[in-house]
């Protein structure tokens, strides 16, 4: 079983996207900014992250640029879900070494589609 | 809906398009038709096709076949097929017409326009090995609010999210407000035409590689039959056509044989063995 830390400063995304996640058998944990998604990688590694960009603490683009330097941080396969879609903020995520790009609002079939182009599923 | 209604729909359907409309495609008939049936201010199916067997207005028979034979359309829909043309089918032309250096592509249902722009792009990646080359892609389909659509390369932000991977979305499309338009580079490749499968196809000319995928799955075995004799006779000696994934010629037409491993792709049996690479 692959493992998904979601991370999301909204409970209810936090909900819906482990919803998804469960069905498509992925072993789900969650952290609610920037720095606690740190520490949970610091812990243990995770095969995926769902990455919400603006989030108190810590960005989701702080977040992975920290992960990216720590060590077996290059691994994670790291999905961006966030409403800023606009091409600045896409280049500047995939710059930093996101995996792939998700723009809310989101449904299944795309978190679906989105993670099986990376070889998730 | 009166089961007189529904059998007087598949016999027009049949006729018109060679959509077989089974029971099991009943759901698509209120999805499809009622916003149809809205348009023209009647207020339920049966109504609807009342109107269509008395009125005899041709642009209203029209728009009904063309809400029952769209199709959804998605980026790379299945992947595979469009992994198989880039990395055997594509570098096996580039191969054999090196000496004319021409190709052609024919997308046979194309909808939206999602399937001819995948190919696109996948050509594009390979511009610079193409750039003295001649290509085209024609995307045909039967529908002309679909062709509208698809011509103008501009897609929601729902669209570019199904099956598109991101890089692809940052090379080749700009941002526009809430949605996405392809760059005219990528468009350009692509020729729009309307066109009937049943119709005569000797006019659209030959092809290398023809996209018929989703399309066969709508009609009955002999239709299935005319309709492959079809792509054969237009295809060149080498050529491959793709079909969907449920989708096969085997005990359909004898002309094609699977390319083997290669899911989806077939080619004609009576290909010479040394070009089959």
């Amino acid at each position: 079983m692959k493992s998904c830390l979601i991370v999301d400063d909204s409970k209810v995304i936090r909900m819906v996207a482990k919803k998804i996640l469960t069905d498509l058998e992925f072993e789900t944990s969650e952290a609610a900014d920037g720095q606690q998604a740190v520490d949970s990688c610091k812990a243990g590694m995770p095969d995926a992250v769902l990455l919400d960009w603006n989030m108190p603490v810590m960005s989701g683009i702080e977040f992975l640029r920290e992960l990216r330097k720590l060590p077996g941080g290059d691994k994670p396969i790291v999905v961006f879900c966030t409403t800023e879609n606009d091409i600045e903020h896409i280049q500047e995520a995939i710059e930093a070494g996101a995996n792939e790009y998700i723009m809310k609002p989101f449904d299944s079939d795309i978190i679906q589609a989105k993670f099986s182009q990376v070889g998730l599923l | 809906m009166d089961q007189r209604n529904f059998e007087f729909l598949g016999k027009f359907l049949k006729a018109r398009s060679g959509l077989v409309l089974t029971p099991d495609k009943g759901y698509l008939i209120e999805t499809r038709l009622l916003p149809v049936a809205r348009r023209h201010g009647i207020d339920t199916i049966d109504n609807l096709i009342k109107r269509l067997k008395e009125s005899g207005d041709e642009i209203f028979a029209v728009e009904i076949t063309e809400a029952m034979t769209t199709n959804e359309s998605l980026f790379f829909r299945d992947g595979t097929p469009f992994s198989i043309f880039s990395e055997k089918i594509l570098p096996e032309i580039i191969n054999r017409r090196s000496n004319n250096k021409k190709f052609r592509i024919w997308c046979s249902a194309c909808s939206t326009g999602q399937e001819p722009y995948s190919l696109s792009m996948l050509i594009s990646d390979k511009k610079n090995e193409l750039s003295s080359w001649q290509y085209e892609i024609l995307a045909t389909d039967i529908s002309h609010d679909i062709l509208k659509k698809a011509k103008k390369g501009s897609f929601s932000q729902l669209e570019t999210q199904r099956g598109l991977p991101i890089e692809r979305l940052l090379k080749y499309f700009t941002q526009n407000g809430e949605g996405w338009d392809l760059n005219k580079d990528i468009i350009d490749i692509v020729k729009f035409k309307y066109f009937n499968l049943l119709d005569d196809i000797k006019s659209l000319g030959k092809f290398d590689v023809v996209f018929c995928r989703n399309v066969l799955i709508y009609f009955d075995v002999e239709t299935k039959k005319r309709v492959l004799e079809n792509i054969g006779s237009i295809l060149t000696p080498d050529g491959v056509v793709f079909l969907g994934g449920s989708e096969s010629t085997i005990g359909i037409c004898d002309d094609f044989a699977p390319v083997p491993g290669s899911h989806g792709a077939y080619r004609l049996v009576k290909c010479d063995d040394s070009l089959a690479g």
